[in-house]
């Protein structure tokens, strides 16, 4: 190999590259801006998503101690934002977007949810307006609304005044069932009026004033688990990761495009005139993309360690050969782009759109985990998965060197199969 | 010295050249003249090696150009038609990474890069960036880049294209420069005048094939020896009976147009004094005469056809 050409191919493309501001920006500054917005949607340093609450209208037609208590306990959820309305506001409300559901409480709903608890009667309707882009929430909102309708329907229920309201209607529904014999309504009426009675003798007791209704039964204890006990979880390891792949495929498909430009302008005749081998210029592209790639990532994982505090809490060997293994397979990525692009103009807009394919399926914008079975299985045929999977493994899952294999193999892999293809269709006249 | 000899290379069922051979000697500036797609370019593609010849060879200094690693290269220069030089990098940089192409390092590089811009008068412009060069000034940088080496054969590829009338001229003066240190030149051009003006010999290739190859006044010798005299008539000259100027055994054909004469004649030497003659005879004064020769547009296309070529 002619070593002081190939060294002064790899130092050009280094100089053109370092003294583009608009390649600097796009390749360093970028990345950053996106995953440091990104990291903060995925639970920034904590690990935890502080999500919004969501807006909600409820609009209280009954007007019962039952349905205040509902509207009262709503407004202390924190997982919601909850404004009284009325019906025709609510309803503009979540058309216009401005809350996600409006929860409708009809005239008589405390009475009638009362005398449905242990009936198998008609139940009264609550209406639930929703917008309907927000279905997921709609779900959330679904279960939030039957913990804090159980609790004022179940206090009113089983308070004394309520319960007496509630045992004289029973009572006359006992007289009124013809399907009885007398011996059960006998005995039933003795029940109820044994109830009534324990009731009428406790209702002005003042410890069973505001008695509670039903309760969650359980409390629950939430731990994240990474491979390390000390090992805490950080948004921001993922989305640099994810990032740094996709910004570097965009470098990648750029040196590809110089690539095109140059041989346009007639460069690679002057190259190839020279005593070189092809496998000489091809490599000298591959190495100069590929520090440039490595350099993205690292100076990505550096600003992030500094700003954000993200550790590689697995191998450090292990980071740096997925950082290497990654950047390989970008500098075939954009080599590959050379050979099989004919105009920069129609390569470029073809290779960004593979790009952008690539890195949302390979789980750099949202972690693969998140998608439907099949397509994790399918995702697996796809560089950047491996890429990110690989740097979620040696960052915040805390994992050995020896997971950084698996993913290194299948990234050089790519990168073999990139060059080869490269390699076989590069169009070395003109 | 450099020598192609039956190259032939054919893309597809297109025959792009087909046995194409010439000589081009040291201290000689040899054009490579031919339409569009007549295969001039693939020919300067496979001696600069960029092509592999189907059969046939190049030899340099008689020894043929085998592969892409052949150092026998270093004997070449090739200045592509394109501006083949980075904007973004100075004149200086651009020529260090095309020295170091070629093998230069060090004392000799700095050196060869300081002679080469000297040669085509940047010397004072090395460390700008060629961004801010005018076209004739990259052309000329074009070429030094391929001069680094001080190769024994320089191929030059329509290297005046978009250039203004001085840089054309300085580009002229230094290849003549380079003659006279004995280099070999090969000059492709679409301009005859250029051709004219430099080149010793004149190979023209058409349809893969050479179709001429010799000197300037041997190509001219390839028309019918005829000459035309141009005489500008005082005005009022009024009508000539030019049936009778026709008539004359040296004269092939006359025509008056405005009042200017133009007549076509077999031989110069005995033609014009008869033709003068016959003006004063018949009481005509001229203002002004001019005698025209075939020139090399007109062998040109004499030999390969008026029809145009778009390909």
């Amino acid at each position: 190999m002619n070593v002081p050409a190939f060294s002064a191919l790899v130092r050009k493309d280094l100089r053109l590259f370092f003294g583009d501001q608009r390649a600097l920006l796009l390749s360093f500054a970028a990345p950053i801006a996106v995953a440091s917005f990104f990291g903060f949607l995925f639970g920034g340093q904590s690990g935890k998503t502080e999500a919004s609450p969501i807006d909600i209208r409820v609009v209280d037609e009954d007007g019962s101690e039952t349905s205040k208590q509902i509207v009262d306990s709503l407004a202390l959820d924190k997982a919601i934002a909850m404004k009284p309305a009325s019906k025709a506001d609510a309803r503009e409300t979540v058309a216009k977007g401005k809350a996600v559901v409006a929860v409708l409480i009809p005239r008589g709903f405390g009475d009638a949810a009362a005398k449905a608890f242990f009936s198998t009667g008609q139940k009264p309707q609550v209406e639930l307006l929703y917008d309907p882009s927000h279905s997921a929430e709609l779900a959330m909102i679904r279960g939030i609304l039957t913990e804090h309708v159980m609790q004022a329907v179940s206090k009113d229920v089983f308070s004394p005044t309520g319960g007496r309201r509630n045992l004289q209607h029973w009572l006359a529904s006992v007289d009124q069932d013809e399907t009885l014999n007398p011996e059960d309504k006998g005995a039933l009426r003795d029940m109820l009026k044994s109830v009534d009675r324990w009731f009428a003798q406790t209702e002005n007791k003042s410890e069973m004033r505001g008695v509670g209704g039903l309760k969650m039964p359980y409390d629950v204890k939430e731990e994240p688990v990474t491979a390390g006990g000390q090992i805490k979880y950080n948004g921001y390891a993922h989305s640099f990761g994810g990032m740094g792949i996709q910004f570097m495929l965009f470098m990648a498909i750029d040196a590809g495009i110089a690539v095109l430009t140059q041989r346009a302008r007639g460069f690679w005749k002057r190259y190839r005139a020279a005593p070189l081998s092809k496998s000489t210029l091809l490599a000298a592209r591959a190495l100069s993309t590929g520090l440039i790639a490595f350099l993205i990532l690292v100076a990505g994982f550096a600003f992030a360690r500094i700003v954000f505090g993200v550790r590689i809490t697995g191998s450090f060997v292990g980071f740096l050969g997925i950082c290497v293994a990654s950047s390989l397979m970008a500098s075939s990525f954009g080599l590959m782009i050379a050979a099989l692009g004919k105009t920069p103009e129609a390569t470029r807009g073809l290779a960004i759109f593979a790009t952008l394919i690539m890195v949302m399926l390979g789980g750099a914008w949202v972690p693969a985990f998140l998608f439907p079975s099949w397509l994790q299985k399918l995702t697996l045929f796809i560089p950047t998965r491996w890429a990110v999977d690989g740097l979620d493994a040696m960052t915040w899952r805390g994992l050995g060197v020896a997971d950084a294999v698996g993913p290194m193999a299948a990234l050089v892999a790519f990168a073999l199969l990139f060059s080869g293809l490269a390699v076989a269709r590069f169009r070395w006249d003109g | 010295m450099l020598e192609v000899s039956e190259v032939k290379k054919t893309f597809g069922p297109n025959i792009a050249v087909d046995g194409v051979s010439f000589v081009a000697r040291p201290g000689e500036i040899l054009g490579l003249l031919g339409p569009n797609g007549a295969g001039k370019s693939t020919t300067i593609a496979m001696i600069a090696g960029l092509l592999q010849p189907d059969s046939g060879r190049v030899f340099l200094e008689g020894t043929a150009i085998c592969g892409d690693n052949d150092l026998n290269k270093l004997k070449l220069g090739l200045v592509p038609q394109e501006l083949a030089v980075y904007d973004e990098l100075s004149a200086n940089y651009n020529l260090y990474l095309f020295g170091a192409l070629y093998l230069l390092k060090g004392a000799r590089l700095k050196q060869s890069i300081r002679d080469s811009l000297q040669l085509v008068g940047l010397g004072d412009r090395a460390r700008d960036k060629v961004a801010t060069f005018s076209g004739g000034m990259k052309r000329r940088l074009n070429i030094a880049a391929a001069l680094l080496h001080d190769p024994q054969a320089l191929l030059l590829d329509e290297p005046t294209v978009g250039v203004d009338p001085q840089s054309r001229n300085a580009i002229f003066e230094n290849l003549q420069a380079l003659k006279k240190r004995g280099k070999t030149i090969v000059y492709t051009t679409h301009y005859m005048e250029e051709a004219e003006r430099l080149c010793d010999r004149i190979v023209i290739i058409d349809h893969g094939k050479v179709i001429a190859n010799d000197s300037l006044p041997g190509l001219y010798r390839r028309l019918p020896l005829t000459h035309k005299l141009v005489v500008e008539l005082e005005p009022g000259a009024g009508t000539l009976p030019l049936e009778a100027l026709s008539a004359f055994p040296e004269v092939e054909s006359s025509q008056l147009r405005d009042s200017t004469l133009t007549v076509v004649l077999k031989d110069l030497s005995t033609g014009a004094p008869r033709v003068l003659r016959w003006l004063t005879e018949n009481r005509c004064r001229y203002q002004n005469l001019t005698t025209e020769r075939p020139d090399l547009e007109s062998v040109f296309l004499g030999l390969t056809g008026r029809s145009l070529r778009d390909t």
